[in-house]
């Protein structure tokens, strides 16, 4: 904060007058249609994967747990497809939640980081940031899982 | 002893410097927005077959540079200075167009504000003597800005509806001490001010206090009334800014009607920014192409333009900092 | 070969709704890698809570596909492994499940941002 010794702020509005006509006039996100894209993009995406593992079930002969695996790895491999093509950033700006949460949205998030930053070599452009946000997701994701499996170890 | 000094913050120049020549070059989204026919190049991709978005950035850069010298036929070896920056960490863009130019050159860093404060200090170098011709310059890429501030550019997020969207472009003038065409009369050095805005989505509301306090200044350094110019014009406030700093002056006691901002006027709304333009090149290419142009037409004779600048890093939004903002004004007349 | 296709858009929708208002409602600076973040943590805890698999059951692949599926995954690999190999299965059984996605996922990105250039 400024010292008082400073020669006060010309305006005649206090931070806290402020902060108060910031939040009036910042336009607010349209929470409906928001709300209302993010389940349609999000449920079209999701009976997409269905569908996908059903294939894997009907005409490859895939057990379900296998062909659920084989399934979000389809679904992996098209959201990166999707990113690489620039098209995934468009489906995000339409669905937002709906494209982000879907394992497509964590291939979108692995790949847009590697693939602009590969200018900067393929070692820390590529290699390094392809981890940018898929490295906090396996840390906090395995961490946790790791102390979800200590806990019922010392419940057993 | 201090004849050019007024006020608190504002120099007055003896001898205004005299804006010899200018030049643009702009992005083809801005290409495709309302002042498309004020702008002298408009690249057809954003690489313009550069490697790199920096590259092309840089090169940009030097056109509007190098531009700017030819229209006018003046011999690049006759600039004393050149004043530029960018948004880049390090100002790479400006370093790497000057390395071209093999020029002097001086580095600025104002944010979005950097296109007032060169031409505020090429002014200064010029009444004070120390310069005959200095080129005054600012550019920015959307790509750059997007994945140095933000998110790679394919990574799929929603943009708050207060978000701005970075210009793609470079604008330079070439100021003289003599010679036909609109003065720099005088200049306002704004002051760093912090109203604790911490959403880097929202630089329009971290920037509007700053650039309050500047005009206020600036008018009263001069004793001058808001209906002494055609047209006041802020850098790249947005529609969310431009509001938030005439509310400001209201409450200050200050009402303007003559008020526009760059960054609303560079895009239509149907371009989807959301609330306008931002980046150093959005006040750049605006003041060198529209509002110029309408003053040679003589559709304006007494602009005021307030660049204003977030200064703020990735680093410090992502350590929960506020945003420290500034404004600097230039009067321009003709 | 439609089987379990509502359930799956309704339950997935569902889940990327409360993405959506997670994005919304609360204070700027949230990223996709916050939601993310926060969407594979949800999916751990309500798996080790056993709160999860239900879900799963009723709407397979709406369920497996967001990323709460992944941490869901992670947690079911771990328990499994604590209950066969102790602590050492805890420690490996989350890995383990989430093996063929983690691969896939790595394999895909690299080759994508090998051959892609950004559009911009």
């Amino acid at each position: 904060m400024p010292n008082s010794n400073l020669r006060p702020p010309t305006i005649n509005v206090t931070p806290e007058e402020y902060k108060q006509m910031t939040e009036k006039i910042s336009p607010k996100p349209t929470l409906v249609k928001n709300t209302i894209m993010a389940f349609l993009v999000g449920g079209f995406i999701c009976s997409i994967g269905q569908m996908i593992i059903n294939f894997y079930v009907m005409y490859l002969g895939l057990a379900q747990a296998s062909a659920q695996i084989a399934g979000t790895a389809t679904l992996i491999l098209v959201g990166a497809l999707l990113t690489g093509l620039g098209v995934y950033d468009e489906v995000v700006k339409v669905g937002g939640a709906g494209a982000i949460v879907p394992v497509t949205g964590f291939a979108n998030s692995m790949v847009s980081p590697a693939l602009e930053f590969k200018r900067e070599g393929y070692v820390f452009g590529v290699g390094g940031k392809l981890f940018t946000v898929a490295g906090p997701i396996l840390v906090y994701g395995i961490v946790s899982s790791i102390i979800v499996g200590i806990v019922s170890v010392l419940l057993k | 002893m201090n004849s050019k000094k007024s006020g608190n913050q504002t120099v007055t120049f003896q001898n205004p410097p005299v804006i010899l020549s200018r030049c643009n070059v702009v992005g083809p989204k801005e290409g495709d927005g309302p002042l498309k026919g004020s702008f002298d190049v408009i690249l057809h991709d954003t690489y313009d077959g550069e490697k790199s978005w920096e590259r092309t950035e840089a090169k940009i850069l030097e056109r509007a540079m190098r531009g700017a010298l030819e229209k006018v036929n003046v011999p690049s070896d006759s600039v004393d200075y050149i004043l530029a920056g960018d948004l880049l960490n390090q100002i790479i863009s400006s370093n790497f167009a000057a390395r071209q130019m093999g020029l002097p050159f001086i580095g600025l860093y104002g944010a979005c504000s950097t296109m007032a404060l060169s031409i505020a200090l090429g002014s200064m170098l010029i009444d004070g003597g120390f310069a005959s011709k200095t080129l005054c310059g600012a550019s920015s890429h959307h790509d750059t800005a997007e994945r140095q501030y933000r998110l790679p550019t394919e990574q799929g997020s929603q943009r708050a509806m207060y978000s701005q969207w970075t210009v793609t472009g470079a604008g330079t003038v070439l100021l003289g001490d003599s010679g036909q065409g609109p003065r720099v009369t005088a200049a306002t050095i704004g002051r760093i001010l912090d109203y604790g805005e911490t959403d880097a989505g929202n630089m329009g509301a971290a920037m509007a206090p700053a650039v309050a306090d500047t005009i206020l200044n600036h008018f009263q350094d001069l004793n001058r009334h808001p209906d002494f110019y055609d047209l006041i014009v802020t850098g790249d406030l947005g529609s969310v800014g431009l509001q938030l700093v005439l509310d400001i002056l209201k409450k200050s006691g200050l009402n303007i009607n003559n008020f526009s901002d760059c960054g609303v006027m560079i895009y239509s709304t149907e371009q989807d920014t959301h609330a306008g333009g931002s980046g150093c090149g959005c006040s750049a290419v605006v003041l060198t192409g529209d509002i110029l142009n309408r003053m040679t037409s003589g559709e304006l004779n007494k602009v005021l333009l307030i660049g204003s600048g977030s200064l703020h890093s990735s680093l410090s939004t992502q350590q929960g900092e506020s945003m420290p903002a500034i404004g600097h004004a230039v009067c321009i007349e003709k | 070969m439609y089987n379990y296709v509502i359930p799956a858009f309704i339950i997935g929708g569902l889940i990327c709704v409360a993405g959506q208002l997670l994005m919304d409602l609360t204070k700027a600076n949230i990223t996709p890698a916050h939601v993310l973040v926060s969407f594979v943590t949800a999916g751990v805890i309500l798996g080790g809570l056993g709160l999860y698999q239900p879900l799963v059951k009723i709407g397979g692949a709406g369920a497996t596909v967001p990323l709460t599926g992944f941490g869901y995954t992670l947690a079911k690999g771990a328990m499994e492994g604590a209950s066969s190999n102790g602590l050492l299965g805890a420690l490996s059984g989350g890995i383990q499940a989430a093996a063929v996605g983690i691969a896939a996922a790595i394999l895909f990105g690299y080759l994508v941002a090998v051959v892609f250039n950004p559009k911009g």
